[in-house]
C-alpha cells in the first residue's frame, strides 16, 4: 500500500506509523484510519493486495492482549467509525466498532437503558470490548458479551464487508457467525460494527457484601444463593493477595420488590453485612497492568479454584488478586507488574492440571512472552478454529499468531 | 409443493454402503425397506417430501461417527434428524443420502445440580431435561411449542426458543458444551460443565447451524432455578393496536415478563371452538403475560402490568397464580394452531420477526393483505420479541387456493424484510426459506456464511441444499456463489 488515499474516493492517505504504534515491539509501517465501513472494506482489501498484515486497533487499552502478533505491516485505527444509532424503542442499538464505550453507555443511561455486562477495562471502545470478547461481574441475568451481540458488520481480510444476524433480537436466519468474532481478536475480519441487545435500567440496585471469613464461608454462601430464589444479577468474589476476600451480591429489580431479596441476601451472607445502593467505584475493571488470566472452571468449583490460585501464586513466590463471577466459573487473576514468568507458568500448570478447568492468560507481560509461557493450554476443537481461520484469513495476514495455536 | 422422487439408479451409491451401516448400527440399527423409509419422508414441514436414502438409528457417539466418516469417504449426503418435529423442513432427507436418526440416543446422561447444567443425549426429548431436573427445583429453560417431543439435539441444531425466551433466551444461550462429530467423521468436545470455553466460539456458531456442520452426539445444558412465583395474566382489548400498545408500555416500563403472548379475533375465536378456553367475551385481541421471579418483584410488577394494560384500553384482565389457573390461560394460546385446523381445512405457519416498535403497523399491513387476497389469517404471536407467526388458512381443495395462500404468507415475510426484521425467528431457514435468505443478506454476506460451512464441510455433504440458497433450489439467482455441486447436477426435480 502506498502512502496514498484509494484512487476515486476521499479516504485519506495511511500515515507512516511511529513507535507509538508498535504492537508487541513490532511498528506497522503503516497506519490507516478509515472514516466508514466501505473506506474500511477499501483499506483491507489493499492490504490483500499487498499481503500486509493487519492488526485492528481501537483506544489501543488491549493492544496487548493475547499473543505477540509474528507480523504487523498495516495498524488499522478504528477511531473513524465512532457512531451510535440508538433505537431505544426496540431495546437495541447498532453502534460502530470506534466508539468509546463509555459514551455508548451514557447515550444509553440518558435513555433509561443499559448494555447488561460490566466492561473490563475503562476507556475502551466497542470494537475492542467485542473483539477481546470477555464480560465483567454482572452477568447473571442478561448473559455475557457473546449473548447480547445480536448483529455484526465485519471486513474480511479480503476486504469484502460481511454482515451476520441483525437488529432483532429473536433470529436464526444464517449462521451466528458474531459469535466467532466476539472473543477473536481480530484474527478472522474487523469488527466495523455491532448490534446489540439492550435492557431497561433496573428502577432499584442494591450492593450487599461482606468480608468473607474462610473459603468454607464463601462455598457455603454461593450454594446457598444458587438454592435461594433471590435471583441475584452478579456474585462476585474479590480476593486479594493478603487480607480478607470479600462477596459482593447484586440485586436488581423495583423498589418495592427488592428489599425482601436483600434481606434473604444478608441472612445468607450473614454477619450483618453492608448494603449499598450504588456499585463501589471502578466496578469489574481488571487492573490495567501487569499479567492478566482467565480461569473457567464450573461454577460449584470457583470459590476452591480461586483458593487453588491464591495457592500455587503463594508456592511459586507471586502474589495473585482473584476476582470473579462464582455462579459463572469465571475468575480473573491479576499479576503485578513485573510478577516472575515462572510463576506464572507454575500457576496456569497448576490451574490446567485439575480436569475441566483452563486457564487463558489473556495480557502477558513481555518477558512472560520471552519466557515462552503457553498463553492458551490445551484449547479442545483448535484444528476445526484453524479450519476456520484458514477459511476467513488463508494468508494468515490478520493479527497472525494473536489466538490460540498461533492462530 | 411437489413430491420429489429419486432418479432410476442414483441410490447405487446409499445401497452399496448398506452392508458396511449394518456393520456399525446392527440390524435394528439401519432401515432399507421403502415403506419404513417412507416414514422419515418429512419432517415437521409436511408438504416438503423426500424418500431418504437409508435411514440409520446409532446409539453411540461412536456409531455416529463411524457413520458420517463412511459417508465422508464415499462422498454420500447425510442429514441429521432428531424427532423431527422441525418446521423448515431442515430434516428434509436427501434421497441418494443417509438420514442420521438420533432417537435412539436418548439418556439422561447426568443432572448436576450444584454446577446447574445437565449432560444429554441428542435424542432426550427437550421436556424431559426439565423432568429430570424438576425433583431438584430446577428447569430447562428453552421452551419450544413441541417441547413434549422436540430433542436436545434438535433445539441446539435450529437454536429453538420459545414462548419464554424473551427472559431466558434461546438454546444458545444455555449450551455450555457439545460433543460433535464433524461432517469429516471426527468426534470433537467443545467446551464442558464450566460457562466458558476458550478459543472461538465455536459452542456459539454450532448452535443454529442446522445440521450443516456435523452432529451433536452429546449436549451440556445449563438448567435455571424454577422461580419463586410465577403469575399469568390475561388482558383483553377491543383492538390489536391497544394490546399491541400495552406490550409497549409493558417493555418500555422496564419490565421484562418471561413471556408475551397475543391472540388476534380469529385465533380466539378457534381456539374458543377447539377447547373453550372461556377468554373474555368481545375481545379482538388478547395478550397472555407471564411474569415469573422472586415473590416480592412479580408481585410489583403484576400491579404494574395490570395498570398498563388497562391504561392501553383492556376491558378486562384476569390474574391467574396457581398452576391450573394458568394452565388454563394459556390452553387456549397453546391450543391455537391446532385449533386453527378446525375452522380452516388447511393452513400454512408463517414465522417472521418485526422490530417490536413495528409491530402495529405490520399487523395493520397483514389486515389489509388478507382483505385484498380474501385470505384470512389468524395472528398468534410472540409479542414481547416481534416474532410473528401468522396463520394463513385456505381450502386445498379449491384450485389455486394453496398458491395464493402461499404468496400472501411470502407477502409477510417481504413485510418482515422491510421493517429490519428476520425471515426466521425461530424455525430455522432450513430448505423451506433458503430461498428467501438472499432477501435479507447481500451476495458478500452469504458468500460469507458459505466460507464458514466449508471450513468445516469442505465436501458439501452435511445436510446439503439447506440453509443456503443454491442454484438447484433457488434457480439462478444472486445467492451464494461456489462451485457447482455433483449433486445439483444430479437431476432431482424443483421443490417450488
Amino acid at each position: 500500500m502506498t502512502l496514498a488515499g484509494e484512487p476515486g474516493t476521499d479516504d485519506r492517505a495511511p500515515r507512516r506509523g511511529t513507535g507509538a504504534d508498535a504492537v508487541g515491539g513490532l511498528v506497522p509501517a503503516r497506519v490507516a484510519r478509515p472514516e466508514s465501513t466501505e473506506a474500511l472494506g477499501r483499506v483491507m482489501a489493499a492490504a490483500a493486495r499487498e499481503g500486509s498484515a493487519v492488526v485492528a486497533r481501537g483506544n489501543g487499552t488491549a493492544l496487548d492482549w493475547g499473543g505477540l502478533p509474528r507480523r504487523l505491516d498495516l495498524l488499522v485505527d478504528t477511531a473513524g467509525l465512532s457512531w451510535i444509532e440508538h433505537i431505544a424503542g426496540d431495546l437495541v442499538v447498532e453502534v460502530g466498532a470506534g466508539t468509546p464505550v463509555a459514551e455508548l453507555y451514557g447515550v444509553l443511561a440518558a435513555a433509561g437503558q443499559r448494555l447488561s455486562m460490566d466492561p473490563v477495562r475503562a476507556g475502551g471502545t466497542v470494537g475492542g470490548m467485542v473483539a477481546t470478547g470477555v464480560s465483567g461481574p454482572r452477568r447473571l441475568l442478561g448473559g455475557a458479551l457473546r449473548d447480547l451481540v445480536i448483529g455484526m458488520t465485519v471486513v474480511r481480510a479480503d476486504g469484502v464487508v460481511a454482515r451476520s444476524g441483525g437488529r432483532v433480537v429473536k433470529n436464526v436466519a444464517g449462521y451466528d457467525l458474531a459469535k466467532l468474532h466476539t472473543g477473536g481478536l481480530g484474527t478472522l475480519g474487523v469488527i466495523a460494527s455491532v448490534a446489540l441487545r439492550l435492557h431497561p435500567l433496573p428502577p432499584a440496585l442494591r450492593v450487599v457484601s461482606r468480608a468473607t471469613p474462610s473459603h468454607e464461608h464463601a462455598e457455603r454462601a454461593l450454594a446457598e444463593l444458587r438454592r435461594s430464589t433471590v435471583v441475584p444479577s452478579a456474585v462476585e468474589l474479590d480476593r486479594p493477595p493478603e487480607g480478607p476476600g470479600h462477596l459482593r451480591v447484586v440485586l436488581e429489580g423495583t423498589p418495592d420488590g427488592v428489599g425482601a431479596r436483600v434481606a434473604e441476601t444478608a441472612r445468607i451472607l450473614g454477619g450483618d453485612p453492608e448494603v449499598a445502593d450504588a456499585l463501589p467505584e471502578g466496578w469489574g475493571v481488571l487492573p490495567a497492568e501487569g499479567t492478566l488470566a482467565l480461569v473457567s472452571v464450573p461454577p460449584a468449583e470457583s470459590v476452591r479454584a480461586a483458593v487453588r490460585v491464591g495457592g500455587l501464586s503463594g508456592a511459586a513466590g507471586a502474589t495473585a488478586h482473584v476476582t470473579g463471577s462464582l455462579p459463572a466459573g469465571a475468575l480473573y487473576v491479576s499479576f503485578p507488574p513485573g510478577a516472575g514468568a515462572e510463576a506464572v507458568g507454575a500457576v496456569a500448570d497448576g490451574v490446567r492440571s485439575v480436569p475441566g478447568w483452563s486457564m487463558t492468560l489473556l495480557r502477558a507481560e513481555p518477558h512472560v512472552h520471552t519466557a515462552g509461557v503457553d498463553l492458551w493450554g490445551e484449547v479442545p476443537g483448535l484444528p476445526l478454529m484453524r479450519a476456520v481461520k484458514d477459511s476467513f484469513d488463508p494468508r494468515h495476514r490478520l493479527a497472525p499468531g494473536r489466538f490460540a495455536g498461533g492462530i | 409443493m411437489s413430491e420429489t422422487a429419486a432418479p432410476t439408479g442414483a441410490q447405487a451409491d446409499v445401497a452399496a454402503l448398506v452392508p458396511r451401516l449394518l456393520r456399525i448400527c446392527g440390524e435394528d440399527g439401519v432401515l432399507t425397506d421403502t415403506a419404513r423409509r417412507r416414514t422419515y419422508e418429512s419432517d415437521g414441514l409436511t408438504h416438503h417430501r423426500a424418500v431418504p436414502g437409508v435411514v440409520v438409528l446409532p446409539t453411540t457417539a461412536d456409531q455416529v461417527a463411524a457413520v458420517v466418516r463412511l459417508c465422508a469417504e464415499n462422498g454420500v449426503p447425510f442429514v441429521p434428524r432428531g424427532a423431527g418435529t422441525g418446521l423448515s423442513a431442515g430434516a428434509l432427507p436427501h434421497t441418494e443420502g443417509v438420514l442420521l436418526v438420533t432417537s435412539r440416543m436418548r439418556r439422561v446422561i447426568e443432572v448436576d445440580v450444584e454446577n446447574e447444567c445437565a449432560v444429554v443425549e441428542p435424542g432426550v426429548a427437550n421436556l424431559d431435561v426439565t423432568r429430570a431436573a424438576a425433583p431438584y427445583g430446577y428447569y430447562y429453560a428453552p421452551d419450544p411449542s413441541s417441547q413434549q417431543v422436540c430433542s436436545v439435539g434438535g433445539n441446539v441444531a435450529e437454536n429453538s426458543g420459545g414462548a419464554h425466551c424473551l427472559k431466558y433466551g434461546f438454546t444458545v444461550n444455555h449450551v455450555r458444551g457439545l460433543d460433535i462429530v464433524t461432517p469429516s467423521g471426527e468426534q470433537v468436545s467443545l467446551g464442558g460443565k464450566s460457562p466458558g470455553a476458550h478459543g472461538y466460539d465455536l459452542i456459539g456458531a454450532f448452535v443454529g447451524s442446522e445440521g450443516t456442520l456435523g452432529v451433536a452426539t452429546r449436549v451440556t445444558v445449563g438448567l435455571t432455578r424454577s422461580p419463586e412465583r410465577t403469575v399469568t395474566l390475561l388482558s383483553a382489548f377491543t383492538s390489536m393496536n391497544a394490546g399491541g400498545q400495552a406490550v409497549s408500555s409493558i417493555i418500555s416500563a422496564g419490565v421484562l415478563p418471561s413471556a408475551v403472548e397475543m391472540m388476534d379475533a380469529l385465533a380466539i375465536e378457534a381456539a374458543e371452538k377447539a377447547v373453550a378456553c372461556d377468554y373474555p367475551e368481545g375481545a379482538a385481541a388478547v395478550l397472555v403475560v407471564e411474569l415469573d421471579g422472586p415473590a416480592a418483584e412479580v408481585d410489583a410488577q403484576r400491579a404494574e402490568v395490570t395498570r398498563l394494560c388497562e391504561e392501553a384500553g383492556a376491558f378486562e384482565t384476569r390474574t391467574a397464580t396457581g398452576a391450573d389457573e394458568r394452565a388454563r390461560i394459556w390452553k387456549g394460546r397453546k391450543s391455537a394452531f391446532a385449533a386453527v385446523g378446525r375452522i380452516s381445512p388447511a393452513y400454512i405457519v408463517q414465522d417472521g420477526v418485526v422490530p417490536r416498535t413495528a409491530l402495529p403497523e405490520v399487523l395493520r399491513r397483514i389486515t389489509e393483505l388478507s382483505a385484498a387476497s380474501g385470505i384470512r389469517v389468524a395472528n398468534v404471536f410472540h409479542a414481547g420479541d416481534g416474532n410473528l407467526h401468522p396463520l394463513v388458512l385456505f381450502d386445498d381443495a379449491e384450485p389455486g387456493a394453496g398458491e395464493r395462500a402461499e404468496e400472501v404468507s411470502g407477502a409477510i415475510l417481504d413485510l418482515c424484510i422491510e421493517h429490519g426484521g428476520s425471515i426466521t425467528g425461530e424455525h430455522g431457514v432450513g430448505v423451506d426459506k433458503a430461498c428467501k435468505m438472499p432477501r435479507m443478506y447481500g451476495p458478500d454476506d452469504l458468500a460469507t456464511f458459505d466460507l464458514f460451512r466449508r471450513a468445516l464441510d469442505p465436501d458439501g455433504i452435511a445436510n446439503p441444499d439447506k440453509l443456503l440458497p443454491t442454484p438447484r433450489l433457488c434457480g439462478e439467482q444472486p445467492g451464494v456463489r461456489r462451485g457447482v455441486h455433483p449433486l445439483v447436477e444430479s437431476g432431482r426435480a424443483e421443490q417450488f
